[in-house]
């Protein structure tokens, strides 16, 4: 148990008295670095000071400064609060800044993102290709003057809808009659794509040759985004020399449905049932990570009875996530259907409370700032507690009883390395991955969000860091996700369940907020700036699933192709939230 | 269906050949046998799928409507479901999808994003409606659709099956042998729809300002 570290004011100014500069505008923390010494800096973020996890990147676009930004939040695996660092420079196209990979590879996918959607080069990354949309795409789409083909107006409540009505359908104002844009004087049948190269070029295939003189080819192969095991629409191009792994790229953005650009529109409030469907098997988790966040912008309190109904729901959310992950594992394993078919029963029960308190299965859309929609009534609550009590700890040591000492499973399983526990801080993995690699970091300890500190429970963490241990921490987990389930059933008070009023249109201060929970995959942090107008300016998603697919490829080198679905179904990654 | 029902009721069965002859049409022979056993494609795009998943599991069982056989390949499947968002970058996947499967064919848009865009209509990686490049048999609405609701889907594109003749539908077609191939869109700047390559580029032409 990690015990959160005392606030430290970290002096970094008087450290690099010439190149950092404290932030001094109104609701934003942290320093300012200068573009030149940013690795200097870094390196002494990470090794003098001690903030030896990078947990998130990403660009922010001030136009009207005619500034771009780089965001850095470094926090430390031993707890306490982050350090916000960051980058300025002048708006161009494309606008260039060291990149961080050699420090910390786990910054790989979320610099090529920056590159991808605000067109920021981080000189010295080593495969700086466009990661959620194709190569030849047009533009950098979250840059502010960017605009969509349905783009309608700066920020919702569009004019047309409210409070007129006199809407119309977009396809009719845009001159393609569709959701497109092309540049003046595009002509298609000449158009030439060459999407695939630069995948295939960074995978750069070479033959050897081994001492018997035997001329080897190495191969490359590609899987998904149809693929019935990769969860999803990820494509995979994986190098292989014989059947061991020697190079393996992720494609992703298959499922890039835009929620930074759309959250920019919404209004704070239209974004709650958006994230939703950010971890769709979690949609309580994303709704509390994104309220925690605004309620920290806003620096509202939350109603007390809400806190408690927030840890029941999220918890309850975390145990139907661990025992889809334990059935869509053994499903990857090759046991077809009968071990998801027990999972999906325990789901369906947690999601008939999800249903009663909320209205939807699984679009939950439950919290608001300051509280949650609707109370829990009685029934419901009861039926929480039979739930709790009887139900779930029995079927886990069911489960346990039947799959732990399974042959196949333990074969496939033990002693399959994945990852140890340096190169899990260094590629920034979070959640369950990082814990069984012997790393005891749970948010909820490390840096306590809502109510957690007050309940009694211990952070799941297993030391070998092999796939068997991955797979054995979900039931721990679960077993404490029930421990502190059983403390807030019992110290549940009555009373209202928000703080504030029902409101359309939320006031939120200017300034910036990083709010963080723990997710059943890992961190799950929103990051959203707010310049004093009903819609956030920034609104960016930090997914678990995304970074910890960044170490993807550290993972599965040396492996053999057969377990790659296995550490692929380890990661527990959803390409809702890997894409978004 | 019970040989009851698959008999025309026109034609007289001698008493002592009850239930051991059906007299029918070859279309209702046919329908009946394509209805009761439709094989989607096992494919999840986004939340949709989840739903999917649970719509197959123990509490609603969709295999006692005959359609639980997802086949990976699409060579072996009769339907596809599209369960969720399609994206741009993921279009022409869907399309060469739907060019290998054989005929007869379906198409189901489950939920709204599939229908119609939905949420995310406005995102400028969403394909508005799948209906713009595949011809849709089904929508089910909801975001996303209960097990139920897709359940109830499932049964009304059974209904249709039954609805179906031999004669006319497109795939029997004399001389229509490629009738249900789409052409594969291209991701350029943005995604190009083959077939309205000229539409394009006179509206590129009459594009105001440089961009």
């Amino acid at each position: 148990m990690t015990a959160p570290a005392s606030t430290t004011t970290v002096d970094l100014i008087a450290r690099f008295p010439n190149s950092v500069s404290a932030d001094a505008r109104p609701g934003y923390a942290g320093f300012i670095v200068n573009k030149e010494s940013l690795l200097e800096v870094a390196t002494a973020i990470r090794d003098e000071f001690g903030y030896d996890l990078l947990t998130a990147v990403t660009g922010a676009d001030y136009i009207a400064e005619n500034k771009m930004e780089v965001v850095y939040h470094a926090y430390k695996t031993t707890g306490g609060p982050g350090l916000v660092f960051r980058v300025q420079v002048e708006r161009a196209d494309p606008v260039e800044v060291p990149s961080l990979v050699g420090l910390w590879p786990g910054v790989d996918f979320q610099e090529r993102e920056a590159w991808d959607l605000y067109g920021i080069k981080f000189t010295g990354h080593p495969d700086l290709r466009r990661i959620l949309m194709w190569e030849g795409f047009e533009g950098h789409p979250l840059r502010k003057d960017w605009k969509e083909a349905f783009f309608e107006e700066e920020a919702k409540p569009f004019k047309s809808r409210w409070p007129d009505g006199q809407h119309s359908y977009v396809e009719f104002k845009n001159p393609f009659r569709d959701n497109l844009n092309f540049p003046k004087d595009f002509d298609p049948e000449k158009y030439q794509p060459e999407n695939e190269k630069d995948l295939y070029s960074s995978l750069e295939r070479f033959s050897t040759q081994t001492e018997d003189g035997l001329k080897t080819d190495q191969i490359v192969v590609n899987m998904g985004p149809h693929h019935p095991s990769t969860h999803g629409v990820l494509r995979v191009a994986v190098k292989l020399e014989g059947e061991t792994i020697v190079g393996l790229k992720p494609v992703m953005g298959y499922l890039h449905r835009n929620h930074d650009k759309i959250g920019e529109r919404n209004t704070f409030l239209q974004n709650i049932p958006y994230t939703d469907r950010l971890d769709y098997f979690n949609s309580m988790s994303n709704n509390f990570g994104y309220v925690t966040t605004i309620e920290k912008l806003m620096n509202i309190p939350v109603a007390e009875r809400a806190e408690y109904i927030r840890v029941i729901m999220a918890e309850l959310s975390r145990i139907q996530n661990h025992f889809i992950f334990i059935g869509m594992l053994i499903n990857d394993l090759g046991s077809m259907y009968t071990p998801s078919l027990y999972a999906f029963e325990e789901r369906e029960l947690i999601l008939d409370i999800f249903e009663a308190v909320s209205g939807a299965r699984m679009m939950c859309n439950y919290f608001r700032f300051g509280g949650v929609a609707r109370d829990v009534p009685d029934d419901v609550m009861q039926k929480i507690k039979d739930l709790v009590y009887d139900r779930i700890a029995a079927k886990t040591d069911e489960m346990e009883r039947f799959l732990n000492e399974n042959e196949v499973l333990v074969g496939r399983l033990k002693g399959v390395r994945m990852i140890n526990a340096e190169d899990a801080i260094r590629y920034s993995v979070t959640g369950p991955v990082l814990r069984a690699a012997g790393v005891p970091y749970d948010i909820r300890r490390a840096d306590p969000y809502s109510i957690y500190d007050r309940f009694d429970f211990d952070v799941a963490v297993r030391y070998n860091g092999d796939m068997y241990d991955n797979y054995l921490i979900r039931f721990d987990e679960i077993r404490q996700s029930l421990r502190i389930l059983e403390q807030a059933l019992k110290q549940i008070p009555e009373g209202p369940i928000n703080s504030q009023k029902p409101q359309y249109q939320v006031r939120v201060p200017a300034g910036e907020a990083y709010g963080r929970v723990e997710s059943p995959k890992g961190e799950l942090a929103y990051y959203v700036v707010s310049n004093g107008k009903p819609n956030p300016y920034r609104y960016h998603v930090r997914p678990p699933s995304f970074v910890n697919l960044t170490a993807i490829e550290h993972i599965c080198k040396g492996s053999k192709i057969q377990d790659f679905v296995a550490l692929l179904a380890m990661l527990d990654i959803v390409m809702g939230e890997l894409d978004r | 269906m019970e040989s009851e029902k698959l008999s025309l009721p026109n034609y007289n069965i001698p008493d002592d050949l009850q239930n051991v002859v059906a007299i029918t049409t070859l279309d209702r022979l046919y329908n009946w046998g394509r209805r009761s056993s439709v094989w989607p494609l096992m494919f999840g795009l986004a939340c949709c799928a989840i739903e999917m998943i649970a719509a197959q599991a123990s509490r609603y069982d969709m295999a006692r409507f005959g359609m639980e056989v997802m086949r990976p390949t699409p060579r072996q499947a009769d339907m596809m479901l599209v369960s969720g968002t399609v994206t741009k970058k993921m279009l022409p996947v869907l399309i060469r999808l739907y060019n290998q499967m054989p005929e007869p064919k379906y198409v189901v848009a489950m939920g709204a994003c599939a229908s119609s865009g939905g949420p995310f209509k406005e995102g400028y990686n969403v394909v508005a409606g799948i209906d713009k490049f595949l011809p849709v048999d089904v929508y089910i609405p909801g975001c996303p659709p209960t097990p139920q609701a897709l359940i109830a889907g499932l049964i009304k594109l059974q209904e249709k099956i039954d609805k179906q003749s031999i004669k006319k539908v497109r795939w029997y077609q004399k001389g229509k042998t490629d009738a249900n191939y789409v052409p594969m869109p291209v991701l350029g700047p943005d995604l190009i729809d083959v077939r309205r390559s000229a539409e394009y580029k006179a509206a590129a032409a009459q594009k105001e300002g440089a961009e």
